[in-house]
């Protein structure tokens, strides 16, 4: 037996160093190590209450907004309140942006690329995928940036700036916008819609959204050959991508954009091999027994956990912790959102072909297509005369936690209120869930399993298929272990 | 210039702000300028054994490069026998980052401090900095950080510190431009090493509250148009930098977006003392006073202000949406 430590992943958000136990040329078994260490937990305990939304969008660059949107919810479930339809809407838009820009970028500038690689260079289609993806060089990924540094003048008019805005806050948000402002955010998604159309699937969003099965993609795909799910679908039956990185665990999902009357634009729940059951906050734990902190002796409910360094810790390997559901190991992400939202392509894809890359790719390339229309429904919702930001008053004790869909999947706050201070700040990140260690069971978690039987020489180069496994999950490091 | 991108005890926001750079396709941008991006961890094609070894030639002095960016603060901790041993950041299965850093800075024609963990500690030093976080050549606002207060690069420049949590995609954009063209001197940063031409302006400078902040009027709630200075934190008047001038994605800033700024360009920003979102004041006057100006002054002319508010800005401050427009004046009878 080999051991490889492979890594610093690039094109991923944050560090990443995978160990690799190889035999016969495969990888028998996998460690993930998230290498960074901030303390956010501890830097936030002893802080006001609301001083939370000023630390936890710093958590992480790329989804700045998820940390703010789940802080600002577990501060109003602490307070008791909601916020009024117009403060809905803003939040739903500026988190529903920042999630498509977060598609976008992993698409084109992190996850494609890798096909650009020299061992590929044989390939019919190399020539192509290099002229599109090439890292820096690629025309797609250069389209592709300057469409995203487009659709992010939305986060101006909505929230500011971005990254790092404050205007998320508990009661709704602190920007207001008058009719022509909506005009002009119309404007930018139309233009965003546009490049979407033309460019990625080379057909309307409808019709995408509308596929209901593989029957319906493959006749879709035969209609002519433009747009590039077209190409990585291609690139997906050739290199198999569809059953390559399977992780074996449950999926999970915490519900995805409020809409009127408590629904959500994508329902939330676990799904097991077609089964969908509801999501129980309360199931879920973390254990820390390969994790680099002091651990109690059992998994602990978020609600009473500290966060306690501890580098020289035998038998840890990573400073990310274990989160389990009921003791399961869960995947979260664009694929999770679909299938427990019952999306019919996904579900079809899944069940024939397995939840490998080649699905988690298509579910998030799909979300587009969902979405998209979502954001224009919700920006002709806005009530002019309508109220934006109620007050949140917090009692001196009180707790509450809060959980949104992050690009990446389920984000989930935990905060306890002590004599008006933060005493206890939890926060389970979606990469927690996918690029969990070990818990006290050794079971592995989601990513260290779907690495397992991936061919990997003993010398050399890493292959391809490690990057195209390890960057389908979409990793952001830096909220894994904040 | 050949540029080298490190990330380390941060968020990763820098990179992502300066993606959204907007005034035109930023990687032609840095060619026109002459940028080569060596190795960048959200953009380069090299990964794992390939970039080790890139570094690592870099280095050793093997390949030459011109300017190291470093975004994230170094992360010092833990301490081991009276050592740093920057165990809380380990890069690519071994050395810690700090010692990446400081074998890449001796090398570098420049190094740059990207945002304001890498120039001052910044957000990760919050708290009781549980990582011993510090800048490159800043400790908050002491002169230090890891690479000491004697550190300059081979043209006499300190560590350039591009401060802001994020700094702005032109801020970054612009000062590797003038590096690349030399046109950045000693002289060109101030203090803190903050390039002059962002830092020395206010926040509060095209305000556009100013209206509100003349006559005193404040917001009391988040939502509401009036100033933010009196009761919801802005620092906007001590903060410097040129948000409300150059503005954020298109035509945002904090102050725009309705939420105070809370200082993010100035070192130590992350401990103010009191609540972000609250102004402390001792007998109802603010105790954090506008850059320059004189506290009798402030208070004179606040009260002077205060009893001069017209009834429509009053009204407005407190309003989501304009209630009252100003009144239109007709000058032919």
């Amino acid at each position: 037996m080999t051991r490889r430590i492979v890594g610093p992943f690039n094109r991923v958000e944050g560090d990443l160093e995978v160990t690799l136990e190889i035999e016969g040329g495969r990888v028998a078994a996998a460690f993930v190590n998230a290498p960074l260490y901030r303390g956010f937990e501890q830097i936030l305990e002893g802080k006001a209450p609301l001083d939370a939304l000023v630390f936890v969008p710093r958590i992480c660059g790329i989804c700045s907004v998820a940390q703010s949107a789940a802080a600002a919810r577990a501060l109003a479930d602490a307070a008791g309140i909601a916020p009024p339809s117009n403060g809905r809407l803003a939040a739903n838009l500026t988190l529903a942006i920042e999630n498509l820009a977060d598609h976008l970028t992993h698409f084109y500038l992190f996850f494609m690329p890798d096909f650009a690689a020299a061992e590929y260079a044989g390939a019919s289609w190399y020539a192509e995928v290099s002229a599109q993806f090439g890292a820096q060089s690629g025309q797609a990924g250069r389209q592709a940036l300057a469409a995203r540094a487009r659709f992010m003048q939305a986060m101006g008019l909505l929230a500011g700036k971005w990254p790092h805005t404050l205007a998320v806050q508990p009661g709704g948000t602190t920007r207001p916008l008058a009719e022509s402002e909506l005009f002009r955010l119309q404007r930018i998604v139309r233009e965003f819609r546009a490049f979407l159309e033309a460019r990625l699937f080379g057909s309307p969003l409808e019709t995408i959204a509308g596929l209901d099965g593989q029957t319906a993609l493959e006749r879709w795909r035969r209609q002519d050959r433009a747009g590039d799910l077209r190409f990585f679908l291609e690139l997906a039956d050739r290199l198999d991508l569809w059953s390559l990185g399977q992780s074996g665990a449950r999926f999970l999902s915490v519900g995805a954009y409020d809409e009127e009357g408590g629904k959500c634009l994508f329902a939330p729940g676990t799904w097991y091999e077609g089964r969908v059951l509801p999501f129980d906050p309360s199931q879920v734990r973390e254990d820390l027994s390969h994790a680099r902190y002091a651990s109690a002796q059992t998994a602990q409910r978020p609600e009473e956990e500290r966060t306690v360094p501890l580098y020289d810790k035998p038998g840890a390997y990573s400073w990310c912790k274990a989160p389990r559901l009921g003791g399961e190991i869960c995947e979260t992400g664009a694929l999770a959102r679909q299938l427990v939202d019952g999306q019919p392509l996904v579900g079809d894809i899944v069940g024939r072909r397995g939840a490998g890359v080649g699905a988690r790719v298509l579910a998030r390339l799909l979300e587009f297509a969902r979405v998209v229309p979502a954001l224009q429904r919700w920006l002709d919702a806005f009530d002019p005369e309508g109220a934006w930001c109620t007050a949140a008053p917090l009692a001196e004790n009180c707790l509450g936690k809060g959980f949104v869909e992050a690009a990446r999947g389920a984000l989930g706050h935990w905060l306890t209120v002590h004599q008006g201070r933060i005493g206890g700040y939890q926060i389970i990140a979606p990469t927690t869930w996918n690029f969990s260690p070990r818990a006290a069971d050794g079971r592995p978690g989601a990513l260290e399993q779907a690495l397992v039987g991936l061919p990997v020489p003993e010398q050399g180069r890493v292959p391809a298929v490690v990057h195209h496994v390890v960057r389908s999950f979409d990793p952001c490091m830096v909220c894994t272990v904040h | 210039m050949k540029l080298i991108w490190l990330q380390s005890g941060g968020c990763g926001g820098c990179t992502l702000s300066w993606l959204g750079y907007a005034h035109g396709p930023l990687l032609e941008v840095l060619a026109e300028v002459g940028i080569e991006l060596v190795w960048h961890p959200s953009l380069s094609a090299a990964s794992c054994d390939e970039a080790l070894a890139l570094l690592e030639a870099c280095a050793r002095g093997a390949k030459p490069f011109d300017i190291l960016c470093v975004e994230g603060a170094l992360l010092r901790g833990p301490w081991l026998d009276q050592l740093p041993s920057g165990n809380f950041h380990r890069f690519g299965g071994g050395e810690s980052m700090l010692d990446w850093v400081l074998r890449l800075a001796m090398r570098a024609r420049h190094v740059v401090a990207i945002g304001s963990c890498a120039a001052f500690g910044g957000i990760t030093a919050a708290g009781g900095n549980p990582t011993d976080a510090a800048g490159l050549q800043h400790d908050g606002e002491i002169g230090g950080g890891v690479l000491g207060p004697y550190f300059r690069d081979p043209t006499g420049l300190p560590v350039i510190n591009v401060s802001g949590c994020p700094p702005h995609p032109d801020w970054i954009t612009e000062t590797l431009a003038l590096l690349a063209q030399g046109r950045l001197t000693p002289e060109s940063l101030d203090e803190f090493g903050r390039p002059r031409f962002f830092a020395e302006r206010l926040v509060h400078h095209g305000c556009p509250r100013n209206e509100y902040y003349e006559f005193k009027a404040g917001a009391e709630h988040f939502g509401q148009q009036g100033c933010l200075m009196e009761n919801l934190g802005c620092k906007g008047t001590q903060a410097h930098a040129d948000c409300n001038l150059r503005l954020w994605n298109g035509e945002g800033s904090c102050l725009r977006g309705g939420f105070p700024c809370i200082r993010c360009t100035e070192p130590e920003f992350e401990e103010p003392g009191h609540p972000f979102h609250t102004t402390p004041k001792v007998a109802g006057i603010p105790i954090g006073l506008p850059a320059d100006m004189p506290k009798a002054w402030f208070v004179a002319l606040a009260a002077l202000s205060k009893s001069a508010t017209p009834p429509r800005v009053k009204e407005n401050a407190t309003a989501e949406r304009l209630r009252r427009a100003p009144s239109v004046k007709r000058t032919k009878k």
